[in-house]
């Protein structure tokens, strides 16, 4: 049995419900296949203990953008927001950051950290304007994407000509030029660091460390939020947008090919072996997924399937989740900071140092670490008077020399569990249950390849006018009929919506125009 | 352990005939040709042309690059590779095919030889292995350079038939062009196809390199009473020139060599369009290709008769002889062919210029006594190749 749809989404990520939405406002008949039983993607909320639940893989809200809230009316219920970073050090006090000032470091850093935000939150607002607009192509006639290119020249030249020549001295650069060359205080260089290389497999001196720094701020300058009832309860509002607007989502139905007829996509087969009919499918999956298992690199023009192939996106971040019969104790906190987000990331060497092992297919034995107890200020996800906590943990490569098995993941524990107990010594005592998602784990969970974050690493030669790759970078695949919409298109990943919007309105374009 | 390492060798290598090629030589005039040693001429080209011509050349094809393409998917990946439709090439034929990239622009041109059922072997000018592997991305298929493996001679003219006759070849009366069968050769096996780059009578000989002296022995003393003569590439390329084929780097660029937009080639701006077959559903480069099809092609191959005896080596192309200042294209290859009597080209021109039957000028330059000359002659474009005597299809051959 076959059923037809103007639009077909393959996979129910936030992107892809932004995306169907879009569509179904515009009068579309869409159906979104999702493989998983709840939507959401990496987006999503789960119990990973009894009566303990955490947002399982994304866990901040940095960027979801001004235009998607705007387009979808959404609004969000956050439990915690503007929050502010703590960096912990094991034998002096902790320093504060926030989105224009720190505290706790001597009043020269307070000042370079002063000027430095209002820097780089000019540059990020440059970047973020571009987040919402297809990127223009290069080597192109067409009227919108040279006006596209000259607004993004203007806009960089209208930040004056010293400005303007900074941000093309820091984009490619790497933060820990950066940071040492400012900072003195080690915490403040280390808090930094690990901004800029949370999610990727990069380390505080690979190139662009500044431009993922920027990224990171080019959603609301940086300011961190979380959720009421995890970022689930995002997923779980655009699901509802999406429906409103006349959007079939279809959950537990893994998509195992799209469907290429002549040349063009003519619909999806699932796993289940259901078919369905369409001339449009947009892939809410990453880059690889999308060609090289459900299109298939035979279907591919070679030169598109060898760049697809070669598209750097190994994950590098674990995600940790303990459920705590209290909150443990962590030297030189208060009570209310366990609202904050919390990191250990000493100094920027520290993060280096942790990086290197990764570069050779090993964990990290000091790994950097961002810490959250979404349950301090959420009730609904823990039991009265216990706590979970949420952590993203560094660097823990995708390709493990051995594999991750269950001997590397309960070693790489262990090692976690030492390191947040030179900061939180009674955590050991705390823990009721545990889960630890490796970018092995992400992978097979939420079908990432490679389990990394952005679907494909953030770096210039996969931003912007190239990203994933030359060829692909408008949405569109050099298949007809087939489009991505997920992380690994521009801009990248983060619970943004930016890429599910940027896609639709691209497909809409385009049906105008032809 | 040993400090000393076994020597690695370099410079160049040596064809599994070079023993005898080299005891042929005369002039030492020899080129490289993918890392192997290659003569331009051995005694006299003109005199080794006459020898395609008229009795039987042998020429030492060895270096030509040779992939051995095996397995379950190695028809639908040929399929995906080329341009034309593989199905219909039969085990026992040979085909001519291009290969495109992404833009359907042409990386090389090669012969397929459908050895035996789902056992292919391609044979290219350049090396091709670094795309052959991206190509078979989600294939199950096996590609392996044998260039070494195989020792190879071209043996061409009007007596090749005779000759290889003569020799013991059984069959051979059977075996139309493009065809290819396996015949024992001194308890060995050798493959013979009906296959060259002269437009002439002739046949190809592929074998292990262990016997290729003994092949060349064979071959020449059964040649003995026709005219049997090793040739260089100079009298081949003349040869090649009269039948109108392709060579890249003349008629076009490998187009993942070229750096500037425009200088490469799709297979219709080389005359090449009945190899893509639409048909097929996909291939690399028929989303480009399609669209050239819509919208036309920007170059346009062509063949030139042109007036006079002097060559038009490197010459512009003209609409008029007079008072256009533009150049319509270029010549690629040029000659004086002596068995056509003609003096024949190969060029360039843009579309919509270029159809058979058109006039056009070419710019011929000469130099006489130091003093450089230049003649405005008048050129047609011909359709069809300037040499392709009958013999070449004849089946069985005559006996020259």
């Amino acid at each position: 049995m076959t059923d037809s749809y103007d639009a077909i989404v393959v996979g129910a990520g936030h992107n892809g419900l932004v995306c169907a939405a879009l569509l179904a406002r515009a009068g579309k008949r869409v159906l979104v296949l999702e493989a998983n039983e709840q939507v959401g993607g990496a987006a999503i909320t789960r119990e990973f203990a009894d009566g303990y639940s955490v947002s399982a893989c994304a866990h901040l809200l940095y960027q979801l953008q001004p235009e998607v809230r705007k387009d979808l009316k959404l609004s969000p219920r956050l439990a915690s927001e503007d929050m502010t970073t703590i960096a912990l050090c094991a034998d002096a006090r902790p320093i504060r950051l926030s989105a224009g000032s720190v505290e706790g470091v001597a009043d020269k850093d307070a000042e370079q950290y002063r000027r430095f935000r209002k820097r780089m939150t000019r540059f990020s607002d440059l970047l973020r304007k571009f987040f919402n607009k297809p990127p223009p192509r290069l080597g192109t006639k067409d009227f919108k994407d040279l006006f596209t290119l000259g607004q993004l020249g203007l806009d960089m030249r209208m930040l004056g000509r010293e400005e303007m020549q900074e941000f093309l001295r820091l984009i490619g650069m790497n933060i820990h030029d950066e940071v040492t060359e400012r900072f003195e205080n080690p915490l403040l260089r280390g808090a930094i660091s690990l901004d800029a290389v949370l999610g990727t497999h990069l380390g505080p001196r690979s190139p662009n460390t500044i431009l993922t720094y920027l990224y990171r701020l080019a959603g609301d300058h940086g300011r961190a939020a979380i959720p009421a009832g995890g970022m689930g309860s995002v997923s779980n509002e655009l699901a509802h947008a999406a429906r409103n607007a006349g959007v079939t989502i279809r959950t537990a139905m893994p998509v195992k090919r799209i469907v290429i007829d002549n040349g063009r996509a003519t619909g999806v087969e699932t796993v289940s072996g259901e078919q369905f009919d369409s001339l449009m499918v947009i892939s809410n999956a990453d880059p690889r997924t999308t060609v090289l298992n459900l299109i298939g690199a035979k279907y591919a023009e070679t030169g598109f399937a060898r760049r697809i192939t070669h598209l750097r996106a190994k994950g590098n971040a674990a995600k940790l989740h303990l459920a705590l019969d209290g909150l443990p104790a962590i030297k030189g906190l208060s009570k209310k900071d366990y609202a904050e987000r919390i990191v250990i990331a000493p100094d920027e060497n520290y993060v280096e140092r942790a990086f290197n092992p990764a570069k050779y297919g090993e964990s990290s034995p000091d790994p950097v670490i961002e810490i959250t107890f979404p349950s301090f200020c959420d009730e609904t996800l823990a039991p009265t008077g216990k706590h979970v906590m949420s952590a993203v943990v560094q660097y823990a490569p995708y390709a493990l020399k051995g594999g991750w098995n269950e001997a590397a993941k309960a070693e790489f524990m262990q090692t976690i569990i030492s390191t947040l107990s030179e900061y939180m010594p009674d955590i050991g005592q705390r823990i009721t249950a545990s889960e630890l998602l490796t970018p092995a784990d992400i992978e097979s969970e939420f079908h990432i390849s490679g389990g990394h974050w952005h679907h494909a690493e953030l770096t210039l030669d996969q931003f912007l006018f190239v990203r994933p790759v030359n060829g692909a970078a408008q949405y569109r695949l050099p298949i007809d009929g087939v489009y991505l919409c997920g992380a690994g298109t521009h801009p990248g990943g983060g619970v943004s919506g930016a890429a599910g919007r940027n896609a639709a309105r691209t497909i809409l374009k385009r049906e105008k125009a032809a | 352990m040993s400090l000393v390492r076994e020597p690695v060798h370099q410079g160049r290598l040596k064809t599994p005939f070079y023993p005898r090629v080299e005891k042929l030589d005369t002039v030492n005039q020899w080129h490289e040709w993918k890392g192997y040693s290659s003569p331009d001429a051995l005694y006299c080209s003109e005199m080794e042309y006459f020898a395609i011509r008229n009795g039987t050349a042998v020429f030492d094809l060895s270096p030509m690059t040779k992939y051995r393409i095996t397995g379950p998917d190695a028809l639908d990946f040929l399929n995906r590779l080329v341009t034309r439709d593989m199905a219909k090439v039969k085990p026992g034929r040979v085909a001519y095919a291009v290969w495109c990239d992404d833009q359907g622009q042409v990386i090389d041109d090669g012969t397929i030889f459908h050895l035996r059922e789902g056992e292919y072997r391609l044979c290219s000018q350049q090396r091709h292995f670094a795309w052959f592997q991206a190509a078979a991305i989600g294939f199950d298929v096996s590609i392996v350079h044998e260039t070494e493996d195989i020792a190879a001679l071209a043996v061409q003219g009007p007596t090749s038939f005779s000759v290889l006759n003569n020799m013991g070849i059984q069959g051979l009366d059977a075996l139309r062009p493009f065809g290819l069968m396996h015949v024992d050769f001194q308890g060995a096996e050798m493959m013979v196809s009906r296959t060259g780059f002269t437009a002439d009578l002739g046949y190809e000989l592929w074998m292990d390199p262990v016997k290729a002296l003994d092949l060349w022995d064979a071959l020449f003393e059964a040649g003995k009473l026709h005219k049997i003569r090793a040739i260089g590439t100079e009298a081949l390329e003349l040869a090649r020139i009269e039948a109108g084929y392709l060579a890249p780097y003349e008629e076009f660029l490998p187009a993942d060599e070229t750096i500037r937009t425009g200088r490469s080639r799709s297979p219709f701006e080389l005359g090449l369009g009945w190899l893509v077959d639409f048909k097929k559903p996909n291939f690399n480069g028929r989303r480009a290709l399609a669209e050239e099809k819509r919208n036309g092609s920007k170059w346009q191959l062509v063949k030139l008769d042109i007036d006079g005896n002097k060559a038009a080596h490197h010459s512009y192309i003209f609409a008029k002889e007079k008072g256009n200042k533009d150049e319509i294209g270029f010549v690629t290859s040029a000659a004086w062919s002596p068995v056509c009597k003609q003096n024949i080209a190969i060029g360039t021109v843009l579309a919509p210029h270029g159809k058979p039957g058109d006039t056009v000028w070419v710019e011929v330059y000469y130099q006489r006594e130091m003093h450089w000359n230049r003649a405005m002659a008048k050129a047609r474009i011909v359709d069809k190749p300037f040499w392709f005597p009958p013999r070449r299809g004849a089946t069985p051959p005559g006996p020259y």
